[in-house]
């Protein structure tokens, strides 16, 4: 019977495929991440779902070393600085190859003209790739480098010259943020050509560790290592990543084994993780912080008294205790403690309502007096309930006398209303982008951003504290720029601008069979270097 | 009324044609109902995507404004909509603004995943509800009865999210029979053809992918089916007590055929009509309960796909999404009335 014959055909088929499988002995490694990237192209990403999915990918001119936020040499091998600190010349490093995909074979190796093309595509409105996929290349234009940027020039295939407009200290931190990922101008104009530009968004081709093999939206994403990578082949040979968007689940999996390390746990789950003896909890202060802005330029809030009276009302501790339970800590300073420069001398104000009466009394309300306490209505990364957060405040403040009426918006309108400055008391925060302290101090307190729409909601603009701020910018040596960053914390405690409530801590539970798998104080997962045990 | 098949003439042609034009002319009005519906509510959700993409960082007012021209948000509501129905009769969903990509591509790629876990979750409510609601009619009253009225009760109030992660719990994580989440072990690399999961992994002869992605489905096909395996079996219990009380049922037991031969083709056959439209309707119920089984079960299908449209008021996905969605529901119910036809003699036999 032919029906039989067809049978038997099929199953003799899947004997041999189930043969002719992957070998057992190569090493997988599975990454329960929490949700689907946007696309594969960094330079219009915001979410840190994104840069974990394509940064595996991608290599850019100068790297974080993994778990530090020091800058390293990446594609470049060395570079050059001017004397007054405006000029950057990258040498860049020979012999890196390209990865290859279905679309694409690379007929040569990496070069100058990729390096400009990754600039180009997202300052030059002309290139023909600026609104390939979005012309909305956040990070670029969040870091300044509209402004910031005088000309990049190819030198010879192997040199870039950057000339800025000014000096800028941060500079190469912000060169190895995931935006300046290099993407090859070869498949570029390949891709051109054949008239289907937004594929390199998404069939990428890197010079990084691992190529991508996969992607099933919401289901996993499928890496190989990249065996010509120029740093050595990964150790691991696949890497895969389970998407898993909900914790619990995620944890579920990890504790089968069938997954190696999970993001974002449960709070609630973490007793049981502790326990267990197949994993591990990583733990780190993240590089974020959660704080209540006062509106220096609204009554009574323009009085440092008042600003110091409330600091010193609100019980800090109840509220890392009842809303962070164990993924927070207490924030003293604007920066988190894992950041350089961090000014470990400051002491925090202290909880005390009888002073906080005494000094709201010496600043001429000895009854208190009416405000508005605003709320994120969503959770954040440095904030998981702000709501809750405001109601404690609101009992602290009670206290004392002062009336907070807590309000919130939707979200986007929330964020609008209060760089707008509508708010007295407003709850917000920040997490990291360089790994710079200017990226806090500066970007968060700086008069610059002071202005209508900045991302200085305090309105906090303070001669003695911006002069530091500015000087350090300018400044290339890093223990000058740390002394000017320490003296700048020492001011801001004085005057108060924030109630400063916590830096949330990144929990990273990980099977014990992963060897040398280090938290990153950005929040990524990188796993070039991660070994994993059979 | 005796048994099928005697005097069995087709229905009229000109019969069959009105009846197919009256529920297609009452499904033009209420797909342009929902186009509208979905396009108001969508916007009536506080924050523009623009703002929701920015984040922390804010995004400064020109560039603001220049996405907004190019997203086309700056033009009034109603011309916005005149532009969206327009480019709708073309077939043109519009492209996510997330990424970028076509709203059909993505859904066509997603969807499959859905219908497989769907289809999957109403055979095992049919396998289920179907004798089980049979055999508690027959028994009225038995403890047997009780049991399934009880069990059912529990099924229909049952959290999805919930019951989901409590089999999590017991089968995966305790007693290790079935694979947490996903949709297939990773050691399989299987290229999608039809998207079909289980057809895919057929397709490319290999039989243990396959048990893999079985293995799969169980947990989430379960969890699924419950809601609908409640509402079966109910609906079957009491459209057969009612058929077992006609007189044609005591007319046929009177002939001396078998209780099981009167309960089978006489009374069943005629408790179907009931039946099949409750499972009409379970299809829309089966799709708000994917949208819930898709996220604790990371099952790559159009649910989850839609809950990341409204967290991102991502617009096109979600009008794009929901049409389509709607469009299938009313299919599935258009071919349930059809098949009316097929079971209801009195339809049937039009004189």
């Amino acid at each position: 019977m032919s029906k039989y014959r067809l049978y038997r055909t099929a199953a003799a088929a899947a004997i041999v495929s189930v043969l002719a499988a992957a070998p057992l002995s190569a090493k997988t490694l599975v990454f329960c991440s929490e949700g689907s990237p946007e696309n594969f192209y960094p330079g219009i990403n915001t979410t840190g779902t994104s840069f974990d999915a394509n940064s595996q990918i991608y290599g850019r001119i100068v790297d974080f070393e993994r778990g530090t936020t020091n800058v390293v040499p990446g594609l470049a091998e060395k570079w050059d600085i001017s004397a007054d600190g405006t000029v950057y010349t990258f040498h860049l490093r020979h012999g890196v190859k390209w990865q290859s995909n279905a679309n694409f074979k690379p007929t040569r190796d990496f070069n100058a003209d990729d390096v400009l093309f990754a600039i180009d595509r997202q300052w030059k409105p002309d290139n023909p790739y600026f609104k390939v996929t979005s012309s909305n290349h956040s990070y670029f234009n969040d870091m300044g480098m509209p402004k910031l940027l005088k000309s990049v020039e190819k030198v010879d295939d192997y040199t870039v010259r950057f000339t800025l407009n000014r000096p800028e200290a941060p500079f190469l931190s912000d060169l190895a943020m995931e935006y300046a990922a290099i993407q090859s101008k070869e498949y570029a104009d390949a891709m051109l050509k054949a008239g289907t530009p937004e594929k390199i968004d998404q069939e990428p081709v890197g010079t990084g560790p691992f190529m991508l093999v996969q992607y099933q939206k919401d289901a996993f994403i499928r890496y190989k290592a990249f065996p010509q990578f120029w740093g050595g082949k990964a150790k691991i040979d696949d890497l895969i990543f389970a998407i898993t968007p909900d914790a619990s689940v995620r944890w579920a999996k990890l504790q089968r084994g069938e997954c190696h390390v999970m993001p974002y746990p449960n709070p609630a789950d973490l007793p049981a993780m502790r326990k267990d003896p197949n994993i591990t909890v990583l733990e780190q202060p993240g590089l974020n912080i959660g704080y209540l802005a006062y509106n220096t330029t609204k009554k009574p809030f323009t009085d440092v008294r008042v600003r110091k009276a409330i600091n010193m009302a609100i019980n800090k501790k109840a509220i890392i205790d009842a809303v962070f339970l164990s993924t927070g800590v207490a924030a003293i300073n604007p920066i988190p403690p894992t950041m350089w420069s961090y000014n470990k001398s400051i002491k925090d104000d202290p909880y005390d309502p009888a002073a906080a009466k005494k000094l709201l009394a010496e600043a001429g309300y000895p009854n208190g007096f009416e405000t508005d306490l605003w709320a994120m209505p969503v959770q954040r990364p440095y904030n998981p309930n702000a709501r809750r957060i405001a109601e404690l405040m609101q009992a602290d403040l009670t206290k004392i006398g002062v009336k907070a009426e807590i309000k919130s918006y939707e979200w986007g309108e929330y964020r609008k209303r209060a760089q707008n400055g509508e708010h007295q008391m407003a709850q917000l925060g920040w997490t990291g982008d360089n790994g710079d302290p200017d990226n806090f101090l500066n970007t968060l307190l700086g008069c610059d951003s002071a202005k209508t729409n900045g991302s200085n909601i305090a309105k906090f603009c303070y001669k003695p504290f911006e002069d530091l701020v500015q000087k350090a910018k300018t400044v290339s040596d890093k223990a000058e720029r740390t002394r000017l960053y320490e003296q700048a914390q020492v001011i801001f405690k004085e005057q108060a601008p924030w109630f400063t409530i916590a830096h949330s801590v990144q929990l990273k539970p990980v099977r014990k069979e992963v060897i040398d798998f280090k938290l990153s104080p950005f929040g990524r997962h990188t796993f070039y270097g991660v070994d994993i045990k059979q | 009324m005796c048994g099928p098949g005697r005097r069995t003439t087709p229905p009229p042609l000109s019969f069959m044609l009105r009846f197919l034009l009256t529920r297609v002319s009452l499904i033009v009005p209420t797909f342009i109902g929902i186009t509208l519906l979905v396009f108001v509510l969508v916007r009536l959700i506080p924050g523009d995507p623009i703002e929701t993409m920015a984040g922390e960082r804010g995004i400064d007012a020109t560039l603001h404004e220049r996405l907004r021209h190019e997203y086309g948000f700056d033009r009034p509501v109603i011309v916005q909509y005149g532009l969206y129905l327009q480019r709708l009769i073309h077939g043109d969903l519009g492209r996510s603004i997330v990424t970028h990509k076509p709203v059909i591509e993505e859904f066509a790629s997603l969807f499959p995943a859905t219908i497989e876990l769907s289809v999957c979750a109403i055979l095992f409510a049919l396998c289920i509800g179907i004798p089980v609601g049979v055999l508690a009619a027959v028994r009225r009253n038995s403890i047997f009865d009780h049991g399934v009225m009880a069990l059912t009760l529990t099924g229909y109030s049952m959290p999805i999210f919930w019951w989901g992660l409590l089999l999590i719990l017991l089968f995966s994580v305790q007693l290790g029979w079935t694979p947490v989440s996903g949709h297939i072990a990773f050691i399989y690399f299987i290229e999608p053809k039809t998207g079909f999961l289980l057809i895919d992994t057929l397709l490319a002869g290999n039989t243990a992918a396959f048990w893999s992605a079985v293995g799969h489905l169980v947990l989430p096909a379960i969890v699924l089916g419950t809601v609908p395996l409640a509402v079966i079996a109910r609906m079957t219990r009491s459209a057969m007590l009612e058929v077992l009380g006609e007189d044609y049922i005591r007319t046929a037991r009177a002939k001396g055929l078998s209780n099981a031969r009167v309960v089978a083709v006489h009374a069943f056959r005629n408790a179907l009509i009931p039946i099949v439209t409750v499972i009409g309707l379970q299809v829309g119920v089966l799709f708000t309960g994917a949208i819930l089984t898709e996220t604790i079960f990371s099952w790559p299908g159009v649910g989850k796909w839609l809950i990341e449209g409204i967290g991102r008021r991502d617009y096109p996905v979600l009008q794009g999404g929901t049409l389509l969605i709607g469009a299938i529901i009313m299919t599935v119910n258009l071919l349930v009335d059809l098949t009316y036809g097929l079971i209801n003699p009195r339809i049937r036999h039009t004189r």
